[in-house]
């Protein structure tokens, strides 16, 4: 149990504190910097998907006006650490993807640079490559771990056992193969770091766009061999990230490469959103083999769910897609596995809630066919699969209010009357119904700075707001950890130069620094009291904060979706999407609403319109940009509502309070898909729903 | 090759020499330190660089800044005025219709943009009746608001609050 905070603060749905400089656009993004005399960088990209560069013909890019250093794999500076292959930028000829870095122009102007780089004549030795993946791919392999630490296979019971034995009295087996598309994470701000090299201190200052001051230094210090004094981020605002900022990418090793080359001169780096689709990181495509056996009453007998992605030859990534299977619902007999085929592709990485939102694709369609299957209504089904306790660890859950959720959506979503194929003019209407869920987890190390000055509380912590609202909410934890008003309290974050914080990712920002921040709050008083004095000062980490392991913490939710196929061309349209979440206690409706309405719009189009196109004979995404590379628009989406219950976790934090940024867009795909065949009759196992899949099964 | 351009910016007249390459977006931001209008993605695809120019909005990174000489533009920074928000911004602000905020000022600028276009009768795509005066609905705002895309999906809160500063 944890000494939950009396919430004042909490609770206030506060105006975001970084939202003037926001709504003017003068918030300072990474690249936009002010700096005294830029120099603007341009990458030059591989060609081909797998060889070698055998020349670099730089001659006219360096004859070039304003040009000042071109930098290629057979003149760049030596890294102290190519162990991380991602980040051994310019260090070896060899090519593992199309799209790789294998130079960079530096020049007076981002025109001549780009110019510049353009005019670089490369020849390769070309090798034959293998960008494929397939679920026989003949070079599968079993991680040692999938991402987070989680194991790679589990099993319990016997599955196959299950599935044999012919299901007694109406019960049901279920074997499906269900399939998600390759997904770029396309913040809106592109990728961007300003760097600069101060060569007789020797000390590089960072200007980038990241999830995490710290863990960016600590990257960028491993591979240029510096100490961390020697190196300070900046990074007060993000444009966005969903992941792709949370490891830092190669461009970022190149743009320090840059500065290095150039000491004393600020350059700039930001990829173009063509280079996005090959450098920043992006979801692996999932196959998805599932089994389900019930009894009549619909009792889950088994659940499996074995994997198969892709990863890069050169690094590997396991997204986690297998393991909410393991712990949504009961049933005595469970599996589940991952398998990966390593390809010349390039690096896959982190895309908002990496594992739970692929795997709560097939596993919540799967279930709503199980459903169907038994004449059983979709809610009543996972109330009925409803675990005492989490199936994979025995612990009892801190909170667990999946079926308040379900039935809540369902009274507010008039479920109850969920129209069956019913034709409105030209469109069939339909509703569907998919669970949500995401561990809630904390980082653990995070040390938060508090000191009182002029009247005023100042808490100091590297942490990041990419829109999530941090700049705001950490100041209402902290003024109620205090007992203070708001208005009197600063808390500074997106710099080395405050203590150090943890990445934004895996929805623990709020968990892990709020935490910190808690716990110097309470140092301050016990030590200082009501009434301190200018200069008192604390620190707090979050190592220091309650933590309870006893339970199995989780949020969870329930959306509900209502679609519209239209009958004769199958154009698919959702005009409603709600969902319910209990999310322990929200800090600040105002954002988090934001953050969940976010998520499952992002959800709506992963269902609806996201599909980096493959083009396995070159290697490449084909639809590399924004106008082909489709997301959700203003016009796609209708009303969408995102409500909370009132939920009390005394496990989790001080605050009361689980992570919002990532559930939202788990079981939005699995939802849609679930209401396009109540429309339609029609079963879309391979995302995304296109009119094409949809319009040769109409009625 | 460079040239000498006069921009009139956020009220001010900027003198600037430009490469005729040179997009109005980065002639803002490289040339002029003007960030407002942010870059996403430089083909016009995503309209986080929309500008107010002339009285209209238009996407400045397909804009060559050789091509407007003497222009009149706006960003979202030159919006606000003495300090005070423009409608449009704090009704951003009251509705949330952000998060990251990179999209944000082009979003703005386009909403004064369609506001303005509303003004004169201007029809959309999903305008029913093309004799009357366009209602400024929740499908008439989305649909013109739609060549503003936001990652953080802030979409249903953009909407409302372009109606509501429109006073709709």
């Amino acid at each position: 149990m944890t000494d939950l905070l009396e919430p004042r603060a909490i609770g206030q749905g506060l105006v975001r504190r970084d939202g003037e400089l926001k709504v003017r656009g003068t918030a300072t993004y990474a690249v936009e910097t002010p700096v005294e005399n830029p120099a603007y960088c341009h990458p030059v990209q591989a060609t081909v998907a797998r060889g070698r560069v055998t020349a670099m013909d730089t001659a006219a890019a360096t004859a070039l006006d304003g040009v000042l250093a071109v930098l290629t794999p057979f003149d760049a500076e030596r890294l102290a650490s190519t162990e991380d292959a991602e980040y051994a930028v310019l260090q070896s000829d060899e090519v593992a993807f199309r799209g790789q870095l294998i130079g960079v122009v530096i020049a007076e102007t981002s025109e001549v640079a780009r110019q510049a780089a353009d005019s670089v004549r490369v020849t390769y030795d070309e090798q034959e490559h293998d960008a494929e993946l397939a679920v026989d791919h003949p070079g599968l392999y079993k991680p040692e771990k999938v991402n987070a630490g989680h194991e790679t296979d589990t099993a319990e019971g016997d599955v196959a056992a299950a599935m044999a034995t012919p299901q007694r009295d109406g019960g049901v087996t279920l074997e499906r193969t269900y399939s998600t598309a390759m997904y770029h994470n396309n913040p809106l701000e592109p990728h961007a770091t300003t760097a600069l090299w101060d060569a007789d201190a020797q000390f590089l200052t960072l200007w980038d766009s990241t999830q995490g001051v710290h863990p960016d230094r600590a990257a960028v210090c491993e591979v240029f061999g510096l100490e961390q004094e020697q190196v300070r981020v900046v990074c007060p605002y993000v444009g966005g990230g969903f992941g792709s900022k949370g490891t830092p990418h190669a461009n970022v090793m190149l743009a320090v490469m840059a500065a290095r080359a150039l000491p004393g001169r600020p350059v700039k780096l930001a990829l173009t959103r063509q280079q996005m689709f090959f450098l920043a990181g992006y979801r692996t495509p999932t196959i998805q083999q599932m089994q389900l056996a019930a009894d009549r009453r619909g009792r889950l007998q088994a659940i499996a769910i074995d994997v198969v992605e892709q990863t890069s030859r050169i690094k590997e990534f396991a997204e986690q897609t297998g393991v909410p299977a393991r712990m949504m619902y009961a049933s005595p007999n469970r599996r589940s596995t991952h398998r990966l085929a390593a390809l010349d592709v390039p690096v896959p990485s982190w895309m908002r809630a990496p594992g739970e939102c692929p795997g709560m694709f097939g596993p919540e369609v799967a279930m709503d066919e199980l459903a169907e299957e038994l004449g059983l209504d979709p809610v009543e089904l996972r109330v009925r699969n409803e675990p005492e306790v989490d199936p994979e660890t025995g612990k009892p859950w801190s909170s667990r209010n999946l079926v308040r959720c379900l039935r809540e959506g369902a009274e507010r979503f008039g479920w109850a009357e969920r129209p069956r194929g019913r034709r409105e003019g030209d469109w069939l209407v339909g509703y569907g119904v998919a669970s949500s869920v995401y561990p809630t987890m904390r980082q653990a190390t995070s040390t938060a700075n508090l000191r009182y000055a002029d009247g005023r509380y100042v808490a100091e912590i590297g942490a990041a707001d990419l829109g999530t609202g941090a700049w705001t909410i950490l100041p209402q934890i902290t003024a109620d950890a205090l007992g203070v008003d708001v208005g009197d309290v600063d808390v500074r974050i997106g710099d080395t130069q405050y203590p150090t914080a943890s990445v934004a990712g895996g929805s623990s920002g709020t968990n892990t620094w709020g935490s910190a921040l808690v716990v110097a709050a309470r140092a301050f008083r016990d030590k200082f009291g009501g009434s301190p004095d200018d200069g008192d000062e604390i620190s707090g980490d979050v190592d220091q904060a309650a933590k309870d392991d006893a339970h199995a913490p989780y949020a969870f939710g329930a959306q509900f979706v209502e679609a519209r196929v239209n009958a004769d061309t199958g154009e698919i349209r959702v005009p409603r999407l709600l969902g319910v979440f209990g999310v322990g206690r929200v800090i600040n409706p105002r954002t988090a609403r934001s953050q969940l309405i976010g998520g499952m719009t992002m959800g709506l189009s992963m269902a609806l319109h996201e599909n980096s196109v493959w083009d396995p004979r070159i290697g490449q995404v084909a639809n590399h940009d924004l106008a082909e590379y489709h997301i959700t628009v203003n016009a796609d989406v209708g009303e969408i509502e995102a409500v909370w219950l009132d939920e009390h976790d005394p496990y989790v934090n001080a605050m009361g309070s689980k992570g919002i940024g990532e559930i939202g867009i788990t079981g939005t795909a699995a939802a849609v898909v679930n209401a396009v065949h109540a429309a339609t009759g029609v079963r879309v196992r391979d995302l995304p729903v296109t009119l094409d899949k949809v319009l040769p099964g109409l009625p | 090759m460079d040239a000498d351009i006069t921009l009139r910016v956020d009220g001010e007249t900027r003198r600037l020499t430009v490469d005729t390459r040179t997009s109005l977006l980065d002639a803002l931001r490289e040339r002029l330190g003007n960030p407002s209008p942010k870059k996403g993605c430089d083909h016009g695809q995503c309209g986080a660089c929309t500008i107010l120019l002339d009285g209209q909005r238009a996407l400045s990174c397909l804009a060559l800044a050789v091509a407007y000489d003497g222009a009149e533009i706006t960003t979202a920074d030159g919006l606000a005025r003495d300090g005070e928000l423009h409608p449009v911004q704090r009704a951003f602000l009251e509705r949330d219709a952000f998060q990251c905020g990179y999209c944000t000022p082009g979003q703005i600028c386009s909403a004064v943009g369609v506001i303005d276009e509303f003004e004169k009768g201007w029809p959309s795509h999903v305008t029913e009746d093309l004799t009357g005066e366009p209602e400024i609905t929740h499908d008439e705002v989305a649909e013109r608001m739609s060549g503003n895309l936001c990652r953080c999906a802030a979409y249903v809160n953009i909407t409302p609050a372009v109606q509501e500063a429109a006073g709709a």
